[in-house]
């Protein structure tokens, strides 16, 4: 399979890029090669335009040469049903027996909780209430900036079945930092095997779970159902276990 | 690149309650009488580093961002000794009189615990207080000496044509911010603003030197001020236009930070009364106290204070917490008025944020921002573009830029953060924010003047809404008032955060004035800015 551009299999694409050289002659022979090397064909550069004298932007249109075949590729789907919200509650209080107490918080210096709030919070997002609307999960939303160390602390003192961690703001790998320390302090106090251990930002991959130690990591565009559906089928699933 | 733009404020389009107004701006009074009492009577860490740092105490102990500066060891030495009840400048200034005469020596010498601060009395306290008041007197007149280099600098190469575009640039190493910053200015920015490293505003001391590791940011030193403005002078004279340079006064630091962006003649700095306690957890008492020292010295040094309503628009509905804007300004008016900055120096912030899937959301944005430019005739807006709806589409993206742009245009605002398509993506390319920068050269170039030609259905739905909004802010008012500022936090009535008043980081560092208090700095700000006592 290859991009569709206006007909089948033309490979059409259109991409965008600056190099770090003057606009020139040279520097549309330049992102031509580049496209090429690229492995683009029948390469059109639409735009050139300087940005100051020591940078041009292009944008180029080409054929690509390369194919994918969608139907050989190894996809994480959705490992869980996604539940209504009765349907949640009923599989929490028959697998539990008890509420769910559900612990979240922002770590390291990262003070965005939107999305956290978004996931937890009675409002929800876009309508698709938080988990605390859940009449089965007990919610602490510890907020931002807390340290593994609260977030043990509130674990323990809760007796917490999930533990959520939000990270927003990144630069340089720093959310990868910051979940991995919430893991190492969760294990040094004997709680890792006790909790469902949640991770999620916009910067994240649901494939990156094993990698971080985490039993599932959601990603951007997530709804506050689909983790507690999750949680649901978790929790059934930890019961069988 | 022409970057003469025409501007202009348009007022009277729409019927604004006036008396609504008036009334609001008398709750903001009577709100704030308890915040501007508690300034007057107390004092913190930061504005007694502040001093010392305006009196030339500089340099730092170890290596590194974790290093300590000589301010903060000062500080510390004189509250372990005697406490700050009576202020640093007394017992700091004595130690420099006996000793050699020489400000940086003596503090080094305390630093190093070579020399433990006492408290003058008789000939040594009088000797002592000459010399405080003529280093602040110095201070002080270094700080106004930032107003008017920037009035000759302008007069001499040109100013920028309003509306100012706003870019911000972070790498996290100020050598790569002043080349992207240059880059900028070249392709037609006005105002370079550069965010600080993430968490600097929990932090309860200021970095010292260049620095090339902060994170999604840069570290706010004198240094990298000092850098910035150098490079932004230079670019600055050979394009003909004056470019501003913004940084934050925000955190713990608040007055330092004010301090060090007037000795480096910044023009701009973020400097909320309310940001760092709702959306930091900083100590509410801390902050009230810092940010009107800060204020102080923002408005001597003709700097431009932005604020952060934004913020409220961010981790609320748009159209549900429109209110809070405008209470959160009326709120940041006064507190700026008690410490004599001007109508023309408040930058007050609001932002472009209502979902655009909902239905005339345009006529919404409309109401908002016509309406504060009415309310605030005299103050240069800043206007923030659209970032919680941002997405991976980045061509939509583009297009709300654009929108943002056209409302800005339309309703006069002064200073235009420019949007970058890519915001919901990651940090900008060197070409997000030339395409920003095209979108808002198109925008602003095309319609500014339809600003002026601009009216309002009387009764219609912009004019409706934005008295919606106004009525709905004064109700906010009235039951903040009510219950007082402090017990209005503690119930969660700003941006539905509770902060109790002796929580969140910084109390500890708040300190009640004694009878004989004594800060020639702050005497001698409000001496010259006719601020009441």
């Amino acid at each position: 399979m290859r991009p569709y551009g206006d007909w089948t299999d033309d490979g059409k694409v259109q991409l965008s890029f600056s190099l770090p050289m003057p606009e020139g002659e040279r520097a549309r022979q330049a992102a031509l090669a580049l496209a090429e090397k690229m492995g683009f064909e029948r390469v059109l550069v639409a735009h050139m335009q300087a940005m100051g004298p020591d940078f041009t932007f292009f944008v180029v249109y080409g054929s690509t040469t390369h194919s994918v075949d969608p139907g050989s590729l190894t996809v994480v789907e959705r490992e869980f049903p996604l539940l209504s919200p009765k349907e949640v509650d009923l599989a929490i209080s028959e697998g539990l027996k008890r509420q769910l107490v559900v612990v979240g918080a922002c770590t390291g210096t990262d003070a965005h909780t939107v999305g956290l709030d978004a996931i937890l919070s009675m409002k929800g997002l876009a309508g698709d209430k938080g988990l605390e609307y859940y009449h089965e999960m007990n919610v602490h939303n510890l907020g931002s900036q807390v340290t593994p160390e609260e977030i043990v602390e509130t674990v323990t003192a809760e007796g917490a079945d999930a533990v959520l961690i939000s990270q927003v703001v990144t630069q340089r790998e720093a959310h990868i930092h910051h979940l991995g320390e919430v893991r190492e302090a969760l294990v040094a106090a004997g709680l890792r095997d006790g909790v469902l251990l949640i991770g999620g930002g916009p910067r994240f991959s649901p494939e990156q779970a094993d990698e971080l130690g985490y039993d599932r990591i959601f990603s951007r565009g997530t709804k506050p159902s689909e983790v507690a559906s999750y949680l649901a089928w978790a929790i059934s699933n930890r019961k069988a276990a | 690149m022409n970057t003469d733009r025409k501007f202009e404020r348009p007022l009277g389009r729409l019927k604004i309650d006036k008396d609504a107004v008036a009334e609001c701006r008398e709750l903001a009074i009577e709100i704030s009488q308890p915040m501007e009492e508690l300034a007057r009577t107390h004092t913190t860490v930061s504005i007694e580093r502040a001093a010392l740092r305006l009196v030339g105490v500089d340099g730092v102990e170890g290596q590194g961002v974790e290093a300590v500066p000589i301010p903060n060891r000062v500080v510390d030495a004189v509250r372990d000794a005697i406490g700050l009840e009576r202020g640093v400048l007394i017992p700091f200034l004595h130690a420099v009189e006996s000793g050699c005469g020489h400000i940086q020596s003596a503090a080094d010498a305390i630093a190093r615990g070579e020399d433990t601060p006492t408290w003058p009395e008789g000939i040594d306290l009088e000797i002592a207080t000459e010399r405080a008041k003529r280093e602040a007197a110095a201070a002080v007149d270094r700080i106004a000496a930032a107003n008017t280099e920037r009035v000759e600098r302008i007069g001499k190469i040109g100013d920028a044509s309003k509306p100012w575009f706003y870019l911000i640039v972070a790498t996290g190493n100020i050598h790569e911010d002043i080349p992207q910053a240059v880059s900028a200015a070249r392709n037609g920015a006005d105002v370079i603003a550069v965010i600080r490293s993430t968490g600097q505003s929990l932090m309860d001391y200021v970095p010292y030197g260049a620095t090339t590791d902060g994170f999604a940011g840069t570290y706010a030193t004198q240094e990298n001020f000092r850098l910035m403005r150098a490079a932004l002078d230079e670019v600055g004279e050979d394009l003909g236009r004056y470019i501003r340079l913004t940084n934050y006064a925000s955190g713990l630091c608040m007055p330092e930070i004010a301090a060090m962006a007037a000795m480096e003649r910044l023009d701009m700095m973020l400097n909320d009364c309310m940001y760092g306690i709702i959306f930091r957890d900083i100590n509410m008492q801390r902050t009230f106290v810092d940010q009107h020292f800060s204020r102080m010295v923002h408005s001597l040094a003709g700097i431009i204070i932005n604020t952060g309503e934004d913020n409220y628009l961010t981790t609320a509905d748009a159209i549900e917490a429109a209110h809070t804007v405008l209470a959160s300004q009326f709120l940041n008016e006064r507190a700026a008025l008690a410490a004599g900055l001007p109508p023309e120096q408040m930058g007050l912030g609001h932002a472009f944020e209502i979902d655009p899937s909902v239905p005339d959301q345009i006529a919404l944005e409309m109401a908002h921002a016509q309406l504060i430019r009415e309310v605030f005739p005299d103050a240069p807006l800043k206007y923030m573009p659209p970032t919680k709806h941002m997405t991976g589409d980045i061509f939509q993206g583009f297009l709300l830029d654009g929108m943002f742009n056209l409302v800005g245009a339309l309703t006069g605002q002064d200073i235009i953060l420019l949007g970058m398509l890519s915001e919901g993506v990651h940090t900008p390319f060197l070409s997000d924010r030339d395409l920003a920068l095209n979108n808002a050269n198109y925008i602003f170039g095309g319609a500014s003047t339809l600003a002026g030609e601009l009216s309002f259905a009387p009764g219609g739905d912009v004019d409706r809404r934005a008295n919606q909004v106004l009525e709905e802010c004064l109700q906010m008012l009235r039951k903040v008032a009510d219950i007082g500022m402090f017990a209005a936090i503690e119930a969660g009535m700003f941006a539905d955060t509770v902060r109790p008043r002796d929580g969140g980081k910084g109390l500890d560092g708040v300190i009640p004035m004694a009878d004989d208090y004594f800060n020639p700095i702050t005497d001698e700000l409000v001496e010259r800015l006719g601020v009441a006592r």
